[in-house]
């Protein structure tokens, strides 16, 4: 008998659930909105949600967004496309040399909890104050994910299919493209969808603190020229971009691991 | 026998310094070399590698500066009422989610997607909300720490023994007893867990935002060292934060028994 995983049957209970989110979400805009109208929140500190809604136009059409949006999507890409190749390796090389691993496993697993990002004025002061530092900043955010999950995926390869292998001759290189390579691949994807996740926020945030490159600086000017509803709507934006990317990465997850 | 044998053998082969301690004092030291080569080779512009008596020098300096210390003290206490706010806050909304189905799916997938989004683009709204002392710190690192801590009791509620639940209403428990007495004891592990993640998130949340706008905490004080080229000075102030954050990190993991889980 084989065992087939269905996905799971979307109940009208569920989408009553999403429904009251949602519009639980739209009622509190309303709230917001109302109390603005009212004068019981000052709108020059909270903008009402409709001049929000009004503000986005204005970002497309006089601040450049989806310009800027390219650029912080292109800074990701060159991070996501450095972290995946010195990640894997790194963790390749830590997984070949079990002595290595055994070294410096914990010492990577630390650099992750260590809050690198504060490392930016360092790298202002190597790079100066233009894309690289921001690059960096993601690179190095996502590089410890990587070389652990790499290491995780190599090292759980099924004994069975390692064995199979050992019994074709295969040389160590084919036994590791043919072998560990591509079924350690779902679980290196999960480090490379963790290390994206950080690298996008520690990218947008490095733009927003050295007020350069896209939608961070965008976020930056807005609120120096105390431009509120602006600031608002790009914040929403970014908000927005991030959900779109993480939603695309999971389904790009789910995609390579489709039966958990 | 056979066995006693071995241990005995082990124990007098057993070399003073294991392999795996060799290599990272060798590692340790080829990259301190590295560096300090790197440091006299004129290859970067000066003092970016500053020398490591430079840096040792910086590092003695900064430990024995009281005003280091006010400053240490200012952030420790603005990261503290982060926690403690932010935490209590994502623990009562994670035992609402995790105790109510319907609820986990109309408002958690907000808080899923919006947890990982970088929070450090809200500081403006918060300077307007709370101004430009340590509250608008505090709030961004309230924010920060909120989500990890929210969704891990969450998924924690939903991993509870159902017998213990169980146990709970056929003694007729209270919803406050539920929570006093089965759920916060059977979750300490992801309690303790999205504290532990939430003070990393709140750490940079309130550091970053100190480095954008402010005149005392460690992170005015890491900007500070930018704008003047103290390199050996930024060194020295970001290895120490390393070694507090790494430890501070550790030791929540420690009380909480995570190190017991992992072995287990």
């Amino acid at each position: 008998m084989t065992m087939v995983a269905s996905p799971p049957a979307i109940s009208r209970r569920d989408y009553s659930a999403a429904l009251v989110g949602l519009g639980s979400f739209i009622a509190f805009l309303l709230f917001v909105e109302a109390l603005i109208r009212f004068g019981f929140l000052n709108r020059f500190i909270v903008p009402p949600p409709s001049e929000i809604v009004m503000s986005f136009g204005r970002l497309f059409a006089e601040e450049n967004i989806v310009h800027r949006f390219f650029f912080t999507a292109g800074e990701c890409l060159l991070a996501g496309v450095m972290v995946t190749i010195f990640g894997i390796s790194i963790g390749v090389i830590m997984q070949r040399f079990d002595l290595l691993r055994r070294a410096c496993e914990t010492w990577v697993a630390a650099f992750a909890s260590a809050p690198l990002v504060l490392t930016y004025p360092l790298f202002m002061v190597i790079f100066g104050r233009n894309a690289w530092t921001i690059i960096m900043m993601g690179f190095l955010s996502a590089l410890p994910p990587v070389i652990l999950k790499t290491i995780e995926g190599i090292s759980g390869t099924r004994k069975v299919l390692v064995n199979v292998g050992r019994s074709f001759n295969l040389t160590p290189g084919q036994q590791f493209w043919k072998i560990l390579f591509p079924a350690a691949l779902p679980t290196i994807f999960v480090g490379i969808r963790l290390g994206l996740i950080f690298a996008l926020i520690n990218i947008v945030g490095t733009e927003f603190l050295i007020n350069f490159g896209g939608l961070g600086q965008l976020i930056n000017d807005l609120a120096e020229r105390y431009d509120l509803s602006g600031t608002y709507a790009a914040i929403c934006f970014v908000i927005l971009v991030s959900v779109v990317f993480f939603i695309a990465l999971e389904k790009a997850e789910r995609w390579l691991r489709p039966v958990d | 026998m056979a066995e006693t044998g071995r241990l005995r053998h082990a124990a007098v082969a057993a070399p003073l310094i294991s392999q795996v301690t060799l290599l990272r004092i060798v590692i340790i030291l080829g990259v301190l070399a590295a560096w300090e080569f790197l440091a006299h080779s004129g290859w970067l512009y000066r003092d970016v590698v500053p020398s490591l008596l430079a840096i040792g020098r910086a590092l003695i300096k900064l430990l024995s500066d009281r005003n280091y210390y006010f400053n240490l003290g200012v952030t420790a206490a603005e990261i503290g009422t982060a926690l403690a706010i932010g935490g209590s806050a994502g623990l009562a909304v994670g035992l609402l989610l995790g105790g109510n189905r319907f609820l986990s799916k109309a408002f958690e997938p907000y808080l899923y997607y919006l947890g990982p989004t970088p929070k450090i683009i809200f500081f403006p709204v918060m300077i307007m909300w709370f101004g430009v002392g340590p509250e608008s710190k505090v709030a961004l690192g309230t924010l920060s720490c909120f989500f990890p801590v929210a969704l891990n009791v969450a998924a924690g509620m939903r991993q509870i023994d159902k017998v213990l639940i169980r146990v709970g209403h056929s003694f007729r428990a209270s919803t406050w007893q539920m929570v006093q007495k089965i759920y916060l004891p059977a979750m300490r592990h992801p309690i303790i867990n999205g504290v532990r993640l939430g003070f990393g998130f709140a750490l940079i949340g309130t550091l970053l935002a100190e480095t954008k706008l402010s005149n005392k905490g460690i992170g005015f004080l890491i900007i500070q060292t930018y704008s003047v080229f103290d390199m050996p000075g930024m060194y020295a102030m970001l290895i120490v934060l390393f070694v507090l954050a790494i430890g501070a990190n550790a030791l929540i993991g420690r009380l909480g028994g995570l190190e017991n889980i992992k072995r287990n």
